[in-house]
């Protein structure tokens, strides 16, 4: 097994070029498992963990911009993304437990493309921007366009995640709503994942809603049908009940060892509906 | 000051803290090898070829396969299991052949390199399946074991009960899930071997590696390392690692190491056995116990291994800690092609009692009467008589634990506030309060502590140092604690002045296996013995008083020792008097004593998810006298947690007769988020047979939560759901049924 | 070759950089201490400090500590004396079995160290990363506020 370390992104570009099907190592909360179960056997790994570049968060006047190394622990003690990206923030303290949080980062948990990611809803809602770098150039890519299948991404060979860039939401939302439903309370890989965001105009109608699903389908899901249908309408008991309808053709849950189909469209229902009522729990 | 009855430390607290005691992989062992297993992939079949891929430099490796077994039997019940599958094979992951090598990565990368070709046959995979005798797999029925408990006349009572109340209860396999996986290592010297591990009963393995290679008893000796949990996990498995690293030692010339990993493990080793269990129950009008008649069907797996032992602490528990004058438990273990299930705190006893103590629900729901009232109307008490027919002469806290738990946690206004809650449908939960009250005999059933004649002894050096000696096992339960707080009091000294002897079968009698609750109340009693003995010898030796220095000790010690390096005093097992068993009829003192528990759960179950959340357990546990209330709450709280797993989140996935989650994130396992706080009421009502009025109580708390919980979740949500896991998929479902039927 | 300071000493390996690091700590430095229970991250027995903060052992290349401090449970008592929660552990019944107790206490020390709060709830919270099956964690929680309460007291008494 070989084991490179770039120490800058120019070497890293390199490295990749150099040693084609070559891994991406970052914060190793997944990769190590596969190492443990011996999957990686006679691998080359090239370890990005040393480059500096990737490791900082930037303010901007129009939004955030994360190094992809940032660790969902530094997320959440960041004043500004405490302040703008509450989401993201609750996501981050529910991957794992605390030593996960420490070394897991934000571009790993892309570039592995889990479809139970925690903190996929979250950016799917703030409409989130990936940055990449690759021999060819840099490229922006929006954040749900990145994702392929389950646990595949549309990186190209030797495409890097640099950073991931949030715009803040404006004007503020008139509410905003996390909730992971996972296998238990803490510890947990998620069942079903949601985040939503609701802007309200006078009168109690929708001006617009965002909402998106995590464990439900190959890849995350935001419930365009359900958001475009709620846009301009009151929320009632009927046009919440529609909504919900509407969410369930949007998803495409599977049974597996960690929960069930059908259950995972009911919740996904409810989700949409605990949201849309903003209920507190 | 006496020692028994205070929260005396942790005996080897400060090593297990400091990170330096040492588990069996943390034992440097010279020139050790690393031994690996190969397993069937088929639950059931004829091996026809196992074939070595020549790509691999297999001069590295040694290979050990049934040929090189002189008896190729784990012998424990029954002589029926092999320690490696020849020709045939009967469960998925049955071990086929072993691989060491020096290096551990090596080792599992070998195992890709092995190919075995099958003949696959139809397997057997569930209860009803067994049952159907489609295919015989043991015997002429493939039943294990059938028991059969009658008192009065069942059918009669039936006949003339006005009320008759039906169910069926389903409990599922539930994986020990210890922290510290499997492990055991082996060397030989001379013809004699030593193995070493992480384990419950040492005497086990000695039993089973005589067996394996025509050994002596003084030509092995089997050594605990300090041991990571074991929960039954650890009682007979270790025979089979032990004699699969023996095994490949012999054939070596090396020490061998075998450490399982958490999936091998899981879905390798053994589990609690599902079970199917069926009452028909006869009541006056009023909730008087006129006939249970109660059907058990346990699923045993591949082999027979300690099957029927679970069964029968299963069909002796079914009827609950209530007085009834007609019962008939007509209980059944089956063989599937499934891993064999096993030992599991509870032993049995925690199926049938789920079982017993749901039925009230229900029973309560054809009576118009509360299960609280209908359990308070039947419960044990003193002067009771048994399905077994045994009548309890003394220390009988069922009504007591019952009325505590209901006080402490405030069950009766709970219940009817919750009521109001449910109504409304604005809240985001549904909430309810259930109860459960359970007994859990102490020590082994029946004639069984007859047949062990455990012996166990305390021993004084020249040097002045008492031992205790034993091969009771620490596991995490407080062992060594406890033995030195009893020995010590009996003695008469300070508790530092007595040392723990490491379970060692060149040092320590046979006091039995470290299971069945039996640790403190019965091996306590026989130290507590030889620590009397000990006690008249120092008097004399000493002048008529016990010295209270080490220094002192020793002047006393050198006298009483007469030029010996040590004066040993042993105890062994003697039954209480006026206890009495029939094994044929399966009637009697089934055990010296029973303790009772009885807990309140406090639950939510959430709307949008169906997830159930314990907010609180209240429970009172009747365990005789608390030796160490600590250690004692300890035991309490952690087989809560265990019981709150198994009711709430612990789901063992079998596809094709093999378990498809094993790994801790997909076996979900409580963490300290999901467990809730506990309530633990000791009550000590002291049984005269035990060491100062002790009884046990390592069971216990397993046996009594889940029936609590589900009931609970039957008020919240109005559904009584007659199985386990109550995870949320499953509570989805039957709420969509109930929707539907409205 | 990489440098990195285990419990305060200056060491050096010079295997392979994918190795983990539980398995240098065990095997390399014979710091058995730490444990592996399921090499996946998720019962928590092998948590050490890294730079002070909780990781799992099992999912770090050795590389990723090369210039870094790892601290691990042999570090929190002396040859004498058990460390300030290592003692509350022992007080209140925290340890049974003793194997997820060294990645148990690591977590809880962390807490300690940066003045976390003594609520139970809060406790385990940052204690769900480490499973225990012995102790159903009340026991566990009790330590943790034990050590806690000490350092506050501790605090008051200097204060007066």
């Amino acid at each position: 097994m070989e084991f490179l370390r770039p120490r800058s992104v120019r070497e890293a570009l390199e490295t990749f070029q150099k040693t084609p099907g070559a891994l991406a190592l970052a914060g190793g909360t997944d990769f190590m498992v596969g190492w443990n179960m011996g999957l990686l056997n006679g691998k080359t790994v090239v370890d990005l963990s040393r480059i500096a570049e990737w490791k900082g968060i930037e303010a901007g006047k129009t939004g955030v911009r994360i190094g992809s190394l940032v660790t969902h622990a530094e997320l959440q003690r960041h004043p500004l993304i405490r302040r703008e990206f509450p989401l993201l923030v609750e996501a981050c303290a529910l991957i794992g437990a605390i030593a996960i949080q420490n070394r897991g980062t934000i571009g790993g948990n892309i570039a592995n493309a889990s479809p139970a990611a925690d903190t996929f809803p979250s950016l799917a809602v703030y409409e989130a921007v990936v940055h990449t770098a690759s021999p060819q150039g840099r490229r922006a890519i929006p954040f749900l366009g990145i994702f392929a299948g389950p646990k595949k991404t549309h990186l190209r060979p030797g495409e890097l995640i640099e950073a991931i860039e949030i715009p803040y939401a404006r004007p503020r939302p008139s509410a905003a709503y996390f909730r992971k439903v996972g296998t238990r309370a803490a510890q947990a890989l998620s069942k079903t994942v949601a985040a939503g965001l609701l802007w309200l105009s006078r009168g109690k109608t929708v001006a617009e809603s965002r909402f998106a699903l995590g464990s439900v389908a190959p890849t995350i899901r935001r419930a365009r049908k359900a958001e475009d249908y709620l846009r301009g309408r009151k929320l009632t008991a009927e046009t919440v009940g529609r909504a919900m309808d509407l969410v369930e053709a949007e998803i495409a849950p599977i049974d597996d060892v960690r929960s069930t189909a059908a259950y995972r469209f009911a919740v996904s229902k409810n989700l949409l509906k605990e949201f849309l009522e903003c209920r507190p729990r | 000051m006496p020692a028994v009855g205070t929260s005396a430390r942790r005996y080897e607290g400060p090593e297990k803290l400091s990170g330096r005691a040492l588990y069996l992989d943390d034992h440097d062992i010279p020139g050790c090898l690393f031994g690996v297993t190969l397993r069937s992939e088929i639950p059931r079949g004829r091996i026809k070829n196992v074939v070595f891929d020549r790509a691999f430099p297999w001069s590295e490796c040694v290979v050990a396969t049934a040929e090189d077994i002189p008896t190729n039997i784990v012998a424990l019940i029954e002589d029926d299991q092999p320690l490696l599958a020849d020709g045939i094979v009967r469960h998925a992951l049955e071990p086929i052949a072993l691989i060491a090598h020096e290096s551990r990565e090596k080792a599992y990368e070998a195992l890709r390199f092995v190919r075995v070709e099958y003949e696959e046959l139809p397997p057997v995979l569930t209860i009803e399946d067994s049952l159907s005798r489609r295919e015989i797999l043991y015997g002429s029925d493939n039943v294990f074991k059938r028991y059969l408990v009658r008192r009065g006349d069942v059918e009669k009572g039936l006949r003339e009960s006005p009320v008759v109340v039906e169910g069926e209860y389903r409990v599922p396999h539930q994986e020990q899930a210890y922290i510290e996986n499997n492990a055991m290592a082996a060397w030989w010297k001379d013809g004699a071997l030593t193995v070493m591990g992480s384990l419950q009963c040492p005497y086990y393995v000695h039993k089973a590696m005589k067996k394996l290679f025509g050994l002596s008893d003084g030509q092995v000796r089997v050594i605990q390392a300090t041991t990571g949990g074991g929960f039954g996990g650890k009682e007979e498995y270790p025979n089979m690692i032990g004699g699969h690293a023996a095994a490949l030692a012999r054939k070596a010339g090396r020490p061998v190491k075998i450490v399982y990993d958490r999936s091998e493990d899981m879905a390798a080793t053994t589990k609690r056995h599902p079970a199917i269990v069926r009452h028909r129950t006869g009541l006056s009008r009023d909730g008087r116990l006129i006939a249970q008649d109660i059907q058990v069907l346990m699923d045993g797996g591949a082999y027979v291994t300690l099957s029927p032992v679970v069964l029968s602490r299963g069909t002796i528990h079914a009827p609950g800690p209530y007085e009834c004058p007609n019962v008939r438990v007509d209980a059944s273990v089956l063989a599937t092609n499934t891993p064999p299930n096993g030992a599991f705190r509870g032993f049995g006893a925690p199926q049938t009692l789920f079982a017993a103590e749901l039925h009230w629900e229900k029973i309560a729901a054809a009576t118009g009467i509360d299960s609280l009232s209908l359990r308070r109307k039947n419960a044990f008490r003193e002067g009771s008589v048994t399905a077994t027919g045994q009548v309890l002469k003394e220390s009988v806290g069922a009504r007591e634990v019952l009325d505590l738990a209901v006080g402490k946690s405030g069950y009766l206004k709970k219940r009817s506030s919750y009521k109001r809650w449910n109504r409304d449908p604005k809240k985001p939960c549904w909430k309810g309060i259930g109860l459960a009250l359970v007994h859990h005999g102490g020590g082994f059933t029946g004639s069984g502590e007859v047949y062990l004649a455990s012996r166990a002894a305390v021993s004084i050096g020249r040097d002045g140092l008492v031992r205790v000696l034993a091969a009771s096992t620490e596991i995490g339960q407080g062992t060594n604690t406890l033995f030195s707080q009893i020995v010590a009091d009996a003695l008469g000294l300070p508790r530092d002045l007595v040392a723990i002897e490491n379970p060692d079968t060149a040092k320590v009698p046979d006091s039995g296996p470290t299971v069945a609750s039996r640790t403190c109340m019965v091996v306590g009693g026989l130290l507590r013995r030889a620590a009397d003995d000990l006690r008249s010898a120092l008097l004399e030796a000493a002048g008529g008083s016990i010295p209270q220095s080490r220094s002192k000790l020793r002047q006393a010690a050198v006298r009483l020792c007469a030029g010996e390096k040590e004066r040993r005093f042993e105890a062994s097992y003697e039954p209480p008097a006026g206890v009495h068993w029939d094994d044929k009829s399966y009637s009697g003192d089934a055990y010296a004593v029973y303790s009772y528990a009885a807990v309140a759960a406090d639950i939510e179950v959430d709307k949008t998810s169906f997830e159930v959340r314990v907010r609180k357990i209240t429970t009172a546990q009747d365990i005789g006298r608390a030796i160490n209330p600590l250690l004692a709450a300890g035991q309490v709280t952690g087989g809560t947690a265990q019981a709150v797993g198994w009711a709430l989140y612990e789901n063992v996935v079998m596809k094709n007769g093999r378990m498809t989650n094993p790994q801790l994130t997909n076996y979900i396992i409580p963490t300290a988020l999901d467990t809730p706080p506990m309530d633990v009421i000791l009550v000590e009502k002291p049984f005269s047979g035990g060491p100062f009025g002790a009884k046990g109580v390592g069971e216990l708390p397993m046996d009594v939560p889940a029936p609590a919980i589900a009931a609970a979740v039957h008020q919240a949500t109005g559904i009584l759901i007659p199985e386990l896991p109550l995870i949320p998929e499953t509570l989805h479902r039957y709420h969509d049924q109930t929707q539907r039927q409205r | 070759m990489i440098k990195l300071n285990v419990n305060g000493k200056r060491r050096s390996f010079s295997g392979p950089l994918f190795k983990r690091l539980i398995d240098v700590l065990r095997e390399d430095f014979r710091l058995t201490g730490t444990k592996e229970g399921c090499g996946e991250g998720e019962c928590g027995a092998c948590t050490v400090f890294l730079d002070g903060e909780p990781v799992n052992s099992c999912l770090i290349p050795v590389a990723h500590a090369e210039g870094r401090k790892v601290e691990t449970i042999e570090s929190l008592a002396n040859a004498k004396k058990l460390g300030v929660m290592q003692e509350a552990f022992l007080k209140r019944g925290g340890a049974q079995c003793g194997i997820c107790t060294p990645g148990m206490v690591m977590t809880a020390e962390y807490w300690r160290r940066v003045g976390g709060s003594p609520e139970p709830e809060a406790i385990r919270n940052v204690l769900a990363g480490n499973l225990c099956r012995c102790t159903g964690y009340q026991h566990i929680v009790d330590s943790v506020i034990e050590a806690l309460g000490r350092r506050r007291k501790k605090a008051r008494g200097q204060k007066a």
